[in-house]
């Protein structure tokens, strides 16, 4: 059962939000929940089957699965809550959360405070203005990863990838060890964007040619990718002319960058800053809305994951503070309610701490006249709190009562005090 | 197969064969319609500026003007009928520079004599005020407020889904190849998929009309030219102009405008190129270069850094004479029964302003047939309704809630860009013409059509498809045969 | 034995040097490029015993995937990977996979182990 005010909700449980989750049970805070829109924890982790990751933090050359289970088992042993294959809609600046499930159906909750770590976007073959036809056989890397090595599908047997980012170097080994081909990658700036060791073990291992300064001019093809036209470019990227190459092949994947994906965070009001595309954050990983943090690629594009691990700890860390915080300030007031007979109660919340200082006095109006002797009470459910006896009560003549210095026990435990106006 | 008769058939399924198999289900007819691709609405009408134009810029006297002006009335209706997107706001011919101010009382003058209501000449700081981003140097503009907006891809499936559900048989995959005729007179068609019998075939094969006029020996020098229309798409989230914003037309075509469309989106296009391949719908750099130049001249704020999606479109240009005496217009539209050949209803060369037109020229077609001696009797049950599916996102919460608790998949978003859910997309798999290739959902959901371009939501189409069709993911299409989407299970190596 | 020189980029540290290493045979003469010692161990054992972490995935029935990813416990004779990729393509576990569960034992005679990378739980 979801509940409808948490401590804080992490959106996203890739690397980020694990730790974040994580981090903010072990920093205090109660009740945590998690949503992720895939139906298991784990992010892009689930997907990145290669091993490199963990080498800072955990000493270790881990399994992007590997990596994210010494997580996932923290969830579960802190009791963590989960909303899985679960997708927010909206955020609004006052962290009110609408989020929608097959299994759950329409959500609304609330959160003192939340993480965003929703990860990052592939940049696609329209933001790279690729011209040509729009074959079937045209994917980014990470959507020909998740088929490779989740849904059991090599997406096209012939591969040219456009970008030599790791992704796109890493799935040219994993394509290769499936048994595909990988005819060529080609990257148009003069130097290797990715890792050097992943250029050694994905490309150079198997004999996969790269090249520099090279990109695609136009997919061909109607129905299915039949080829690339390559391209060489000059110091300003422009193609040079009589160095086109047809390569023939049936996929082309993209690895042109990653875009944080803030969608959710501008419904939110979060301001993004637009050289990163993620938002404005302090050294608590905390944007420009109260008790609204970020971390990982929905910030900046990380290449270790180790540090998103660390930036998730640190907005975990600073949010189950600021929860707290939260709540303490909200524990420190109690709500006055007008109850039977009673039409308002000024003021209408009361400091705990200030019944320390000196008696506190109610006023009121009653809404019937009661000729008669009546007992102005106050209540915290069914328990009396103080009350003291009247000749009559009237509409017209405010009524009054003291919460005595005495009373500072009993309305410290409570939430919400109710003050009735009642015949005797 | 054995040879099925029938009353009519009709020959593609773009918005004007749907419009004319809607108006024709409203009779005792027997009626095929066929289409060559996997889905209905995959050639012109796919890729177009999707305005249902005033009626200003056709030539008077041609039969574009009359059609297009005729068929601006009948949108509201229609729309409402079918339930198709559909938003009259108006559109504007923008005059950049004073000396751009005449061709808009040329413009104004057409629009006189083909009978445009609605009119309004207004000066540049009105155009500045209803649109902040437009050009600064803009001297006046003409606001046609009869002008609009409307989805394409949902008019033709409303269209034939409605032509469907009034008795209509569509066969799609389904690709004409010859007539089968007695003496002069067409009794029947044949195709890639058998021989059907018919006493009345309407042609509006699109980019093929030629073609197929030619096969019945009709009008051998009527000539399709496809001239390619290359777009931008803009992220909403960025990008909002508010109108819909002609440049002073050129010779050749109405001009790159900038506009909005009615999914939110701003477009930016066409440029118009003249190519002989009729599947030609590659896009170009240089063509994409010339619609980013036109259409800076009337928004400068525009940034590329937004565009999401380009795609180019093809017009199917016929070079057939205005048949109006004095009218001197040598592209005019093909709206005819021919005395040569009967049983045929010919349609050709319908390209903009084919969108709007296309109720009227289906009520035309109606005309000629009742002209020709057919006694078209009303089907008493016939409905001109066609429902509405519910889209996730143009609900508000507490719709939302009631559509979750009824049916859980509408709870599974699967595009997230664009909000569209598991239920959605089931519904368009077993619709009355269902949709069973990415492309088909696509262009009825509007899923992939945002930032992350499908990255996202594809293993998830993938998946449902092959469970709602009961296929395998292997078989799944991006746009109909030869665009499988995957190639073979990871671990089963060939060989 | 004729003396070739060979170049390898070493992937010790992210540096990245590339090496020139003159060798007869498998007996390497000299490594030059080096920014430290760990070039030459490198050098060393790239050319005369090369070994690479294979991570891949193999086939599981049943469960909440058709695959499970797996890994070499420790480094493997990189002459070997093609052939134990197609060992791997053979294997069809079930469900449950617990990570850490040994999918294939001593691969290829090498002694070491291929691993789960993940627990897969049954549909």
């Amino acid at each position: 059962m979801l509940k409808n005010m948490y401590d804080v909700i992490v959106i996203g449980s890739g690397p980020g939000g694990l730790a974040a989750a994580i981090e903010a049970k072990k920093t205090g805070a109660e009740d945590v929940l998690m949503i992720e829109r895939d139906r298991e924890l784990g992010g892009i982790l689930l997907q990145c089957i290669h091993n490199g990751f963990g080498v800072e933090i955990f000493k270790e050359d881990f399994t992007g699965p590997t990596y994210a289970q010494q997580f996932i088992s923290q969830v579960y042993e802190l009791g963590v809550e989960t909303l899985l294959d679960a997708m927010v809609l909206d955020i609004s600046p006052t962290r009110h959360i609408y989020a929608i499930s097959k299994w759950s159906g329409f959500a609304e909750l609330d959160a003192r405070a939340i993480v965003l770590a929703m990860g990052a976007r592939e940049r696609t073959r329209a933001q790279i203005r690729l011209p040509g036809t729009r074959p079937a056989g045209v994917y980014t890397a990470g959507t020909a990863q998740r088929f490779t090595n989740v849904e059991g599908y090599l997406p096209g047997q012939r591969f040219v990838i456009l970008g030599s980012g790791d992704i796109g170097m890493i799935m040219a080994r994993r394509l290769t060890f499936e048994g595909a081909k990988v005819e060529r990658v080609l990257e148009i700036m003069p130097f290797l964007t990715g890792l050097t060791r992943n250029y050694v073990q994905c490309l150079l291992d198997f004999d996969i040619p790269l090249q520099l300064r090279h990109t695609v001019k136009r997919i061909m093809g109607n129905f299915r990718v039949e080829a690339v036209e390559a391209v060489q470019v000059d110091e300003k990227w422009q193609p040079i002319a009589g160095t086109e190459e047809i390569i023939p092949c049936d996929t082309l994947l993209l690895s042109v960058g990653l875009i944080p994906e803030n969608e959710l965070s501008k419904k939110a009001g979060v301001v993004l800053d637009p050289v990163t595309g993620g938002p404005f954050v302090d050294e608590g990983m905390q944007t420009n809305v109260a008790g609204i943090f970020a971390a990982g690629n929905v910030v900046h594009i990380y290449d270790l994951v180790d540090w998103v691990t660390e930036a998730g700890s640190v907005a975990g860390r600073a949010a189950a503070k600021y929860a707290i915080a939260q709540r303490q300030e909200a524990a420190r007031h109690v709500k006055m309610q007008a109850g039977q007979n009673v039409r308002y109660v000024v003021p209408h919340r009361l400091d705990k701490e200030s019944l320390v200082e000196a008696d506190q006095k109610l006023q009121m109006r009653v809404i019937q006249p009661i000729e008669g002797n009546v007992w102005v009470e106050v209540k915290d459910g069914d328990e009396l709190v103080t009350r003291k006896g009247q000749r009559y009560a009237r509409p017209g003549e405010m009524v009054d009562i003291k919460l005595p210095q005495k009373a500072y026990d009993a309305v410290r435990k409570a939430d919400t005090l109710t003050v009735n106006v009642v015949p005797r | 197969m054995a040879k099925k008769n029938y009353d009519v058939i009709i020959i593609g399924a773009g918005v004007v064969g749907s419009m004319v198999a809607r108006f024709l289900s409203r009779y005792k007819l027997n009626i095929l319609h066929i289409e060559k691709e996997a889905d209905v609405c995959m050639g012109t009408t796919a890729a177009n500026t999707a305005i249902i134009h005033a009626g200003y810029d056709p030539v008077p006297g041609s039969l574009k003007a009359v059609m297009n002006v005729h068929g601006n009335e009948m949108w509201d209706t229609l729309a409402g009928e079918l339930h198709i997107p559909f938003e009259r706001r108006g559109d504007y011919v923008v005059a950049i520079g004073k000396e751009e101010l005449p061709a808009l009382d040329e413009l104004w003058d057409r629009g006189v004599k083909n009978g445009v209501p609605g009119m309004i000449m207004i000066s540049g700081a009105e155009v500045r005020r209803r649109e902040p981003d437009i050009n600064p140097d803009v001297s006046g503009a003409l606001w046609a407020s009869t002008g609009g907006i409307a989805d394409p891809f949902a008019a033709t499936v409303a269209a034939a889904e409605n032509a469907v559900i009034n008795g209509v048989e569509l066969m799609l995959d389904t690709k004409f190849e010859d007539f089968v005729m007695d003496g002069n007179r067409i009794v029947g068609i044949r195709t890639n998929r058998g021989d059907f019998g018919s006493r009345w075939v309407v042609n509006s094969a699109g980019l093929y009309s030629d073609e197929v006029m030619h096969k019945a020996g009709l009008r051998p020098e009527f000539k399709i030219t496809p001239r390619k229309g290359e777009y931008y798409v803009f992220d909403r989230a960025e990008i909002a102009v508010n109108n819909v914003l002609f440049p002073v037309p050129s010779k050749i075509s109405k001009g790159i405008l900038v506009t909005t469309t009615v999914h939110g989106n701003t477009i930016i296009g066409p440029n118009a190129q003249e190519i002989e391949d009729k599947e030609d719908r590659s896009v170009t750099q240089e063509g994409l270069d010339e619609v980013w130049a036109g259409a800076q001249k009337l928004v400068p704020k525009l940034s590329l850094r937004y565009a999401i999606a380009v795609f180019a479109g093809l017009r199917a240009g016929g070079n057939a004479p205005c048949k109006t005496p004095g009218v001197d217009y040598k592209k005019d539209y093909i709206i005819e029964i021919p005395d040569e050949v009967r049983g045929f209803v010919n349609l050709g060369g319908i390209e903009s302003p084919g969108l709007v037109s296309s109720p009227a020229i289906a009520q035309r077609v109606v005309d000629l047939l009742k002209d020709a001696g057919e006694k078209l009797e009303e089907k008493p049950d016939w409905d001109p309704i066609r429902p509405e599916r519910p889209r996730f996102r143009d609900l508000m919460p507490e719709e939302q809630k009631i559509l979750i608790q009824n049916d859980p998949r509408y709870g599974r978003i699967v595009c997230r860009c664009e909000y569209v859910t598991e239920g959605e997309i089931v519904a368009e798999i077993h619709a009355p013409i269902p949709a069973t290739t990415y492309d088909a959902i696509k262009r009825r959901t509007w899923l992939g059509t945002g930032r992350c371009q499908g990255g996202f939501d594809t293993p998830r189409v993938v998946e449902i498809l092959a469970r709602e069709l009961g296929v395998s993911p292997l078989e799944v299409t991006k746009k109909g045969a030869g665009s499988t989407l995957l190639a073979r299970p990871t671990k089963e190596v060939e060989g | 034995m004729a003396e070739e020189t060979t170049k390898i980029i070493c992937i010790t540290c992210p540096m990245g040097c590339t090496l020139e290493v003159t060798h007869e045979g498998k007996t390497i003469t000299k490594v030059e490029g080096e920014q430290c010692k760990r070039g030459k161990e490198y050098a060393q054992a790239e050319l005369t015993d090369p070994r690479r972490m294979v991570t891949s995935t193999v086939k599981v029935k049943g469960g909440v995937h058709p695959l499970v990813p797996v890994y070499t416990a420790a480094p493997i004779p990189k002459p070997k990977i093609f052939d134990l990729l197609a060992e791997l393509r053979k294997v069809e576990l079930r469900a449950p996979v617990e990570i850490g569960q040994k999918v294939l034992e001593n691969a290829l005679g090498t002694g070491i182990d291929v691993l789960a990378s993940r627990n897969l739980p049954a549909a």
